[in-house]
């Protein structure tokens, strides 16, 4: 039955309209938000329950297999987790919180049809669905700071983004105009013929280019700071973590292409990486805000997930899977403090975590976890990540590239530190309790124990995502 | 089965008990809401692992250098990491002086730490379920989580319950240890390429070549050697001993900087022979230099927290030059003198915090002519210094004792360049000892000072019969490293009697 293979993506859309009506009438956005949640963690039910499904719909321009419906089950968990913790949308208005839940579920909709998507054409569209419901996410932060930068920040994302889309289309163009088919599984034998070709390795490369403008690699990254800042605070965890895991998949795909060898092309984002990672590290050692150290922070961590890219085989695949399922949830965990330790929605400086251990133990150890984790220390699902991505490269010999990749790893780390330093080692001053809502609490708890158990026994997600691999190479 | 491992019989799993038993043991302290209650569950705890582990001396073979009391499970297969324990001589003292000295941590730490009690004492026992698996694992990936892991909890440690500049001191310590161990894992990585597994037993004796070896010993080298810390590695010990809380110093003195020392002889000598002998002269002239500016930095010192700690410089040089200098006299002695380092470096930290919890300072001005007062206290204190300076008749003149024969025996100009360190020792103690106990015309104020009460003495008590014991009697100890003391000499003997040229290079930086 081709209607079961699609009922993920049916379910979603079919939320996205009850919303819509919701939005219609007067209703209270802590209903809508309720309803939103409910109907987010039933579509990871969905997701989890059609995990092992396989079929082709739409003339094969869709497919459903365990790549993508591996994703599908870590967007939708990661949405239903975000919309779990963000109890009240503090930085947003009243009037417009509908619309919001609106339009994030329409991104998550895009994405969960993104990674299923093997053709040019459909990865376009559904890619540009997910991205202009997020262009509009931005914009709709209140003004609190009296100077419109959630403004500044949604033009600068959205032309940023338009400028990406536009040189992922003259990509595809390439391959288009090469081999004359946009099916991928065509793609794939047409491109080993000519994977030689000039034209080839540009073409792969832009179109590679379009989704790392959504991973924030360089130089693809400069929206990164001014939108983690500009935008609220739950639009920014939305947008640090969720997009980033349909990248991957997406460049994971793209880089189907190029297996089993295209060295001008690895080449290329071995330097994308190690840049990367330097100017990500670098740069988040000065930030003060917290948001703009996690952008930069971000932008190194993608020059890691590129690690796994580089090696073209499966094992480096399925831990690039691994590490950027891993981040979401670091990233998570991270976002639930601030989003929760900022009262009105504001952006918080590092220093307005000071004493955070007696305001909020809880959201204490949370970010601790979180901080650690996104700098590599074990046992948490950070280290693991950073393990078998290093194992990996240099498995293939790119023994250069995962000495830099290391030596970064001890840059990162002191703004990592920084900021436990700062909630644990200092005394509160003024600043007063917090108190955090009993379901916080335990998706707190939640997401430090996924992150501690991914980090220890990483073998099942592992296995899985190398079995997902498998099935599109 | 592996043949480098006997499996355990004792009928349950001894090893991951006690691996596991202290991060058991902080599920409670989440629990319980009364502080005195959590002391008391946390010193029941940490003897309880005491007791357990003193199973392993006596069922220990001490016929065999295999590694003994085995565990291992398949853990991730897709890169072939297992879960795999097992101790050898090499590893069995140090065991058993870390959960030996966790009840004493606890104890010294009981009016001393007031605020945030059971965090504190979570991260103690964090801190030993991590030592403890440093000293057991015998796969790479394991070991290196655990070495890793550790920094959270010591971090903490320092950081939050630390003196008044602990945020400088708490970062040094984790940067500088973070920052040497990131090229250990890519070593990690390396040897697992070339040997498919990550199985530390099984990438000794193989035939890397010379300069794959010298790459990997580097990248050891550097993580090892800040942990021991070794000249000029070593500025983050004195930051980290003088901020840590009492306890902090004594996990950092008696068992964290072991680690340094015991992977140089786990890790360097068996799986890169060749580039150790090849880098050995260079080791030796830093411990040297270690031994020698150690001594003369800590006979400055006016605080007694940092006089220690430049100590430990001093001392840890001794051993890297009794494991560098290959020979079994020199590797025992060395052996000895990590356990010895621990037991009175350890004491004299506890010392040091018992002192300062009475009088609210480290300084060796105000501390003086408290003899008067406290009779016990600098009894104590007078045994633990001589064991300091290598007395004979404390532990510490039989460890000594055999690094300076073993390295008599490799050279004399070596041995005799670390002569004055022994000298050195005997200089800064002394001066110390004399100051506390009996001061000048001019001692502050002392009368207020109560001498030590019962749990004081019992902290110390155990400490001292320690270093009585191995002074007069050391053979128990020593009779349990010999087999795999020989087996790790033949280890790195075999390339001793290998390539020629690095021997003659060998030579001609180490006159005879």
């Amino acid at each position: 039955m081709k209607m079961a293979l699609f009922f993920p993506e049916l379910f979603l859309l079919l939320s996205c309209l009850v919303i819509f009506l919701l939005t219609l009438g007067k209703m209270r956005s802590s209903t809508v938000r309720n309803i939103t949640a409910a109907l987010s963690i039933i579509a990871f039910l969905i997701c989890a329950g059609s995990l092992r499904l396989e079929g082709d719909l739409f003339f094969k321009a869709y497919r459903i297999d365990l790549f993508s419906q591996l994703f599908k089950l870590a967007i939708t968990g990661g949405v239903a987790l975000l919309l779990l913790f963000s109890r009240e949308l503090k930085g947003i208005e009243e009037t417009i919180r509908a619309e919001y839940y609106l339009f994030l579920l329409l991104s998550a909709l895009g994405l969960v049809m993104l990674v299923s998507s093997v053709e040019l054409l459909s990865i376009f569209v559904a890619l540009e669905l997910s991205s202009y419901a997020l262009y509009l996410l931005v914009p709709m932060r209140d003004d609190h700071s009296g100077l419109r930068e959630q403004m500044e920040a949604g033009i600068k994302y959205i032309l940023f983004g338009v400028v990406a889309t536009g040189i992922m289309l003259f990509g595809m163009s390439y391959l288009f105009g090469l081999t004359g088919t946009t099916y991928l599984s065509e793609l794939i034998p047409a491109m080993n013929q000519v994977i030689g070709t000039p034209a080839a390795i540009v073409g792969i490369a832009l179109v590679m280019g379009g989704f790392f403008f959504k991973l924030g690699l360089f130089p693809f990254h400069f929206w990164l700071p001014d939108v983690y800042q500009g935008a609220s605070n739950e639009t920014t965890a939305f947008i640090a973590s969720v997009p980033k895991l349909g990248a991957v998949a997406l460049l994971i795909r793209v880089a189907t292409l190029a297996a089993p060898s295209a060295a001008t092309l690895v080449n290329l984002l071995m330097i994308l990486a190690v840049c990367s990672m330097f100017y990500g590290n670098l740069i988040a050692l000065v930030q003060k805000d917290i948001k703009r150290m996690l952008a930069f922070s971000g932008i190194a961590h993608a020059g890691f997930v590129i690690l796994g890219i580089i090696t073209l085989k499966d094992t480096g695949f399925a831990s690039a899977i691994y590490y950027i399922t891993g981040y979401m949830l670091m990233n998570l965990a991270c976002f639930l403090v601030i989003c929760n330790v900022s009262v009105k929605g504001e952006n918080l400086a590092i220093s307005d975590l000071t004493g955070l251990y007696k305001r909020a133990p809880l959201l204490a150890f949370t970010l601790a976890v979180g901080m650690f984790a996104l700098a590599g220390i074990p046992p948490f699902v950070g280290f693991m990540g950073k393990f078998m991505l290093l194992a990996g490269a240099l498995k293939e010999g790119y023994l250069t590239l995962v000495i830099l990749a290391a030596i970064n790893t001890a840059i990162a780390i002191y703004y990592y530190l920084s900021v436990v330093r700062v909630s644990y080692c200092t005394d509160p001053e003024e600043r007063p309790a917090l108190t955090v809502a009993p379901l916080t609490q335990v998706i707190s708890i939640v997401l430090v124990l996924i992150i501690i158990i991914m980090g220890v026994m990483p073998a099942p997600v592992v296995d899985i995502a190398t079995a997902a691999v498998r099935g599109i190479m | 089965m592996q043949d480098f491992l006997i499996m355990n019989t004792l009928g349950y799993p001894i090893l991951s008990l006690l691996v596991f038993l202290p991060l058991a043991g902080v599920i409670p302290l989440l629990i319980l809401k009364n502080d005195a209650a959590a002391k008391y569950w946390t010193l029941f705890i940490t003897i309880v692992i005491a007791v357990i582990s003193l199973q392993l001396y006596f069922k220990f073979d001490k016929t065999t250098a295999l590694y003994q009391f085995g565990v291992d499970h398949a853990w991730i297969p897709m890169w072939d990491i297992r879960y795999t324990l097992g101790i050898d001589g090499i590893s069995l003292l140090l065991i058993l002086l870390t959960t030996m000295i966790m009840p004493l941590c606890v104890l010294c730490s009981w009016n001393y730490i007031t605020t945030r009690v059971r965090p504190f004492l979570a991260c103690l026992l964090i801190m030993e379920t991590s030592m403890l698996g440093v000293f057991m694992a015998l796969d790479f990936v394991l070991f290196y989580i655990l070495w890793e892991a550790m920094l959270i909890p010591m971090y903490l440690l320092i950081a939050i319950w630390g003196g008044p500049r602990k945020i400088y001191a708490s970062i040094k310590f984790f940067l500088y240890t973070l920052a040497g161990s990131v090229l250990l894992l890519v070593a990690i990585i390396a040897l697992y390429m070339k040997n498919g597994t990550f199985s530390i037993p099984m990438m000794m004796g193989q035939d890397y070549s010379s300069v794959f070896q010298i790459y990997v010993f580097l990248a050891f080298f550097l993580a090892f050697a800040i942990k021991v810390p070794m000249f000029p590695f070593h500025t983050w010990l004195p930051a980290a001993h003088v901020e840590a809380p009492t306890a902090g110093s004594v996990v950092l003195a008696s068992v964290l900087l072991k680690m340094g020392t015991y992977g140089f002889l786990r890790f360097c000598l068996p799986i890169t022979p060749e580039a150790s002998i090849f880098f050995m002269p260079y080791i030796l002239w830093l411990s040297i230099a270690g031994i020698i500016y150690g001594g003369f930095t800590a006979l400055a010192q006016q605080d007694m927290k940092k006089l220690i700690a430049y100590s430990s410089v001093g001392h840890m040089g001794f051993v890297t030059l009794g494991i560098f200098v290959f020979n079994a006299h020199g590797i025992e002695g060395a052996l000895l003198q990590m356990i010895n380092h621990g037991v009175t470096t350890g004491a004299l930290f506890i010392i040091v915090g018992m002192i300062y919890e009475r009088t609210h300072s480290r300084e060796l001005a105000l501390a003086a002519g408290v003899g008067k007062f406290m009779p016990v206290y600098v009894t104590f204190l007078g045994f633990f210094s001589l064991s300091s300076l290598a007395f004979p008749g404390t532990n510490s003149f039989i460890g000594e004792f055999l690094v300076l024969a073993g390295a008599f025996a490799k050279s004399k100009i070596v041995a005799a360049c670390a002569i004055p360190g022994a000298v050195l020792a005997a200089a800064y103690m002394l001066r110390m000892l004399q100051k506390v106990v009996w001061g000048g015309t001019n001692n502050p104020d002392q009368s207020y000072l109560a001498d030590l009460n019962v749990r004081e003495i019992i902290t110390l008590a155990p400490l001292l019969l320690f270093v009585l014991w191995i002074g007069l009697n050391p053979a128990p100890f020593m009779d349990v490293m010999h087999a795999s003391v020989n087996h790790l000499i033949q280890q790195v003997g075999i390339a001793d009697a290998g390539p020629q040229g690095i021997l003659e290079v060998a030579k001609l930086a180490i006159p005879h």
